[in-house]
């Protein structure tokens, strides 16, 4: 791919490569299949304690006493850390400055906000000791009731949603258009509490060295960790070393600093020596986030040629008593139809939970189920096919803002997807097919969205005497396969080939790349590498043009192409020289240079950026027991460029069994009476298995967008829930003739219907 | 009161001292063999995570108290490559990119080994998912992992064909 894209001025020395667009295998697979990848809780430094937490078993109250006698007559317990021993903190843990900050529990008084909620920490010689010490601790309580479900408190509307974005918005006359529409529907949709339930349990081992800190964790953003752990323990954040080359998933749940982690490093002060502290997977119902609960109320009109006139989406969500994240379902409506009249607004409930917090597609994927569930019934509603309701609601401009996208492939996806999934002849009304075994086959489909942002993050691209390349960035991994694409990002944007390139990444030392969310990390890591290789380079020109030595020399500032370690003249591609041989005359051991991504402000201004994608679902139902298996599924995305369309594939893929078990298999339910989560495990927690996901398909469509970002990246890591989640309950209710609202639909709404 | 069992890991056999009669297979390979690449992911057979084969049989190995296994054989996920060379099955993981973030994968590696020596699946992609389904794997990697075991299947048999 060494075209400049059109649209983007070429910059003054291109660079080519053929690394971006091939489909590499993981960089890291050799050591993941060998067991040698070395995650957080695989460390062991020489003279490491075990640390285990002892959590809540009450939603809301105080601890009043633990029997920390018993814990430390337990043979190999060293230590027992309570709010009463526990080391004092530089920096106030309920501290919250900025809406990326939320308030951590690390013991600082005997208050329960939560269920799972930290209340003490035992470090023993084993982990054996550990576990039997915090489970001899016996907590006494003083319980309050907790406050649980979407009616278990008053509602209040909400300061911000998501992050920072207004509780509501309104557009247009959405009652005038509801009251004047010849079709209508209005209904109810909830969606459960969820668990990001990362196959990794949040894991720290920290060592102390005088004020200096070592720490492997897992981190989707370890500069803000650094920042944060700075300034709890008042010390330099460039004393404190984060290592996290491998994440064993994150989600959003490893995105920012959470309390287990600051417990972890508080017990090592504590016992002077180095501490692993690794969650329990019941402990990771509570302190490290979660999806919160919505209800979302859904109005829509249309006029008799199936176009809508209003919509109107409202949602109830929870958030703790003690912290605000805020669900933003309803904002997908922002995006996806074009209508004259559009009302999103939000309230929220105080509970007893752990605060919610960024999970995969936050907002996006429970309004978009609720939405495009709203979406097929409004098209049946006006005797529409749901592709075709679709296509006559499609939105040229983003509805909310009025602006153009700066691209968007969406009708492709359509086509691409329907085709491909053969929708064609699909029948309008519902329980019209069987398989050959008698059971109920439905087709539904989904539109998929999601913002194309952009962070901020820094590279470091060395150029070396020998004309080899290094690149430095402190970016992350949770297995989207980063390590793999940015270096194929990096070899091109030095133009080099892939082996003349060394890629680090994974350490709070490297150049702040910053948080992997929003699925901005590969489109800002990328720009960033791009400009990085990019300065570079520039130097290396401006070295052999201006030397009369030089077969380059007078070759000018826009006079050269950089490939495979060589530059050449680009109006004479036989003139050339190699880096080496130019850093050589020049006395030099190399050249380095920083690069930046960032969003563009002006074209921020002037488009709406988003991926889009359309996903195509077949389930069976047993028309008897009700069982649900979603037998096909068909995704069409188009995200912009595509670096790597094997690590593409398969986070679609990931994020599709995502909607799979959104609409079918996971939820947590709550306790009314204790607060308590019941299915806090991964037997009763239903996550999809192997067997729940016979079938996917990816189609990657193509899309140039010359607006996002230098290299017209879009992120692919979140939009695959939305879309899918919808469409597998629209093929439900296609089988079925049954129309669950509630989510996840499991075989008691459909038995005897 | 010290128990002192014998345990084959990966071919050798040792002595290893058990002061500790709580300490399950898991925890032994991780924490006091430093064997890591077995993960934990539940720690009460769950997940899979921690699969590695027992006496040649797939196994929970948080589920497996070390104590009893006095004479047992166990093989792990850094018992699998030969000389450099990569099982079959590992690397039928890898060209499938049958794994994302790779925390589940020494388990479901180890899984798929201990259900092809079963012989049960065939070549029937539904069965090997059904015989995989032990292995969670919140990635979602499970379209390549079903594609990695049946082609690793055809390697191993074309492999057998061939000696
Ligand atoms: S850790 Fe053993 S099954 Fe999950
Ligand atoms: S690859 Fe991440 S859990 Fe399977």
């Amino acid at each position: 791919m060494s075209d400049p894209i059109p649209g983007i001025a070429a910059p003054a020395h291109l660079r080519q490569g053929s690394s971006i667009g091939q489909p590499l295998t993981r960089r890291d697979g050799p050591l993941k299949v060998t067991g040698q990848a070395r995650y957080a809780a695989d460390n062991h430094p020489p003279g490491m304690l075990f640390a285990v937490l002892a959590t809540s078993g009450i939603a809301r109250g105080r601890v009043l006493g633990l029997d920390v006698a018993a814990a430390k007559a337990h043979p190999g317990v060293v230590e027992v850390m309570t709010p009463a021993n526990r080391p004092p903190l530089a920096g106030d843990p309920d501290a919250k400055d900025s809406p990326f900050m939320f308030r951590l529990d690390a013991l600082q008084n005997d208050a329960v906000r939560y269920p799972q909620q930290p209340i003490a920490v035992v470090i023993a010689e084993t982990l054996e000791a550990a576990t039997e010490g915090a489970a001899l601790l016996a907590p006494r309580y003083a319980a309050e009731p907790p406050r649980v479900g979407l009616d278990g408190a008053a509602a209040f509307v909400p300061a911000a949603v998501g992050v920072g974005s207004p509780a509501s918005f309104a557009q247009g006359e959405v009652e005038a258009g509801l009251a004047a529409a010849p079709r209508r529907m209005e209904a109810v949709y909830e969606t459960p509490a969820q668990y990001h339930n990362a196959m990794e349990p949040h894991a720290i081992v920290a060592a102390w060295d005088g004020e200096r800190l070592t720490l492997d964790t897992p981190s989707q953003g370890m500069a803000m960790a650094q920042a944060r752990f700075a300034a709890l323990f008042g010390i330099r954040p460039e004393d404190i070393h984060i290592r996290s080359p491998f994440l064993g998933g994150g989600f959003g749940s490893k995105g920012l600093a959470n309390g287990p982690q600051v417990l972890g490093i508080l017990a090592a002060r504590l016992v002077g020596r180095p501490v692993k502290l690794v969650l329990r997977r019941e402990q990771m119902y509570g302190p490290v986030g979660h999806r919160a609960p919505t209800r979302q109320t859904i109005r829509m009109g249309a006029d008799a040629a199936g176009g809508f006139t209003a919509i109107a989406s409202h949602t109830l969500t929870a958030t703790s008593s003690f912290d605000d994240f805020i669900e933003a379902a309803a904002d997908v409506a922002h995006t996806l139809y074009a209508t004259p009249a559009l009302h999103t607004s939000h309230e929220a409930v105080r509970l007893d939970t752990g605060t919610p917090m960024f999970m995969r597609a936050p907002g996006e994927a429970p309004g978009s189920i609720a939405l495009e569930s709203a979406v097929d019934e409004m098209a049946f509603a006006c005797g529409m096919d749901p592709l075709a309701f679709r296509l006559r609601n499609y939105a040229e401009v983003e509805p909310a803002s009025g602006k153009p996208f700066s691209s968007k492939a969406l009708r492709e996806c359509y086509a691409e997807g329907a085709a491909r999934f053969g929708w064609a002849g699909r029948p309008l009304q519902p329980r019209q097919m069987r398989d050959e075994a008698g059971l109920l086959v439905g087709w539904g489909m989904g539109t998929a969205t999601f913002p194309a942002m952009m962070m901020a993050g820094h590279a470091r691209a060395t150029l070396r005497a020998d004309g080899s390349g290094l690149v430095e960035t402190g970016a992350h991994d949770m297995g989207q396969g980063a390590w793999t694409a940015l270096a194929q990002v990096a070899a091109d944007g030095m133009g080099l080939p892939l082996d003349r390139l060394e890629f680090r990444s994974g350490t709070s030392d490297l150049p702040d790349a910053g948080i992997a969310g929003g699925s901005a990390h590969m489109a800002t890591v990328s720009s960033a590498i791009h400009g990085a290789g990019g300065a570079v380079i520039d130097r290396l020109a401006a070295l052999a043009t201006g030397d009369e030595r030089s077969p380059l020399f007078g070759a000018g500032n826009a006079g050269v192409v950089a490939r495979e370690g060589r530059l050449h003249r680009r109006d004479d591609e036989a003139r050339s020289e190699s880096y080496a041989a130019i850093l050589s005359r020049a006395g030099l051991a190399g050249l380095e240079a920083m690069g930046q991504g960032a969003a563009d402000p002006a074209a921020q201004k002037a488009f709406a950026m988003h991926a889009h994608g359309a996903v195509f679902v077949e389930v069976k139902v047993d028309p008897d027991f009700g069982q649900i298996r979603a037998t096909r599924v068909v995704g069409a995305f188009a995200a912009g460029r595509v670096i790597n369309p094997r690590m593409v594939r398969s986070q679609y893929y990931g994020g599709m069994t995502w909607g799979v078990s959104f609409a079918l298999h996971e939820h947590a339910v709550t306790d009314r009476r204790s607060g308590r989560i019941m299915n806090a495990d991964l037997a009763e927690y239903h996550l999809p298995v192997n067997a729940d996901v016979p079938s996917l398909e990816a189609i990657l469509v193509a899309e140039q967008d010359p607006h996002v970002n230098p290299l017209g990246i879009k992120g692919v890591g979140e939009i695959a829930i939305t879309g899918t989640a919808g469409a597998v309950a629209n093929a439900v209710w296609h089988a079925t003739g049954v129309r669950v609202r509630r989510f996840p639909i499991g075989l008691e709404a459909l038995i005897g219907a | 009161m010290t128990l002192s069992i014998s345990l084959t890991v990966n071919g050798t056999v040792q002595a290893v001292a058990l002061e500790d009669p709580r300490v399950t297979l898991l925890d032994l390979l991780r924490e006091r063999l430093h064997l890591t690449g077995t993960k934990k992911g539940c720690d009460r057979g769950q997940c899979g995570a921690c699969t590695v084969l027992l006496d040649g049989r797939r196994t929970n190995a948080c589920l497996v108290l070390a104590a009893a296994q006095d004479g047992a054989s166990v093989t792990t996920i850094e018992g699998l490559a030969e000389g450099g060379q990569l099982h079959p099955v590992q690397q039928a993981f890898i060209d499938h990119d049958a794994l994302q973030c790779g925390f589940c994968t020494p388990g479901q590696i180890m899984s798929a080994i201990g259900l092809l020596a079963e012989g049960q699946a065939g070549d029937d992609p539904e069965r090997v998912r059904e015989g995989m389904s032990g292995n969670l794997c919140r990635c979602g990697a499970y379209a390549g992992i079903t594609e990695a075991v049946l082609d690793a299947q055809a390697r191993l048999a074309a492999r057998e064909d061939a000696a």
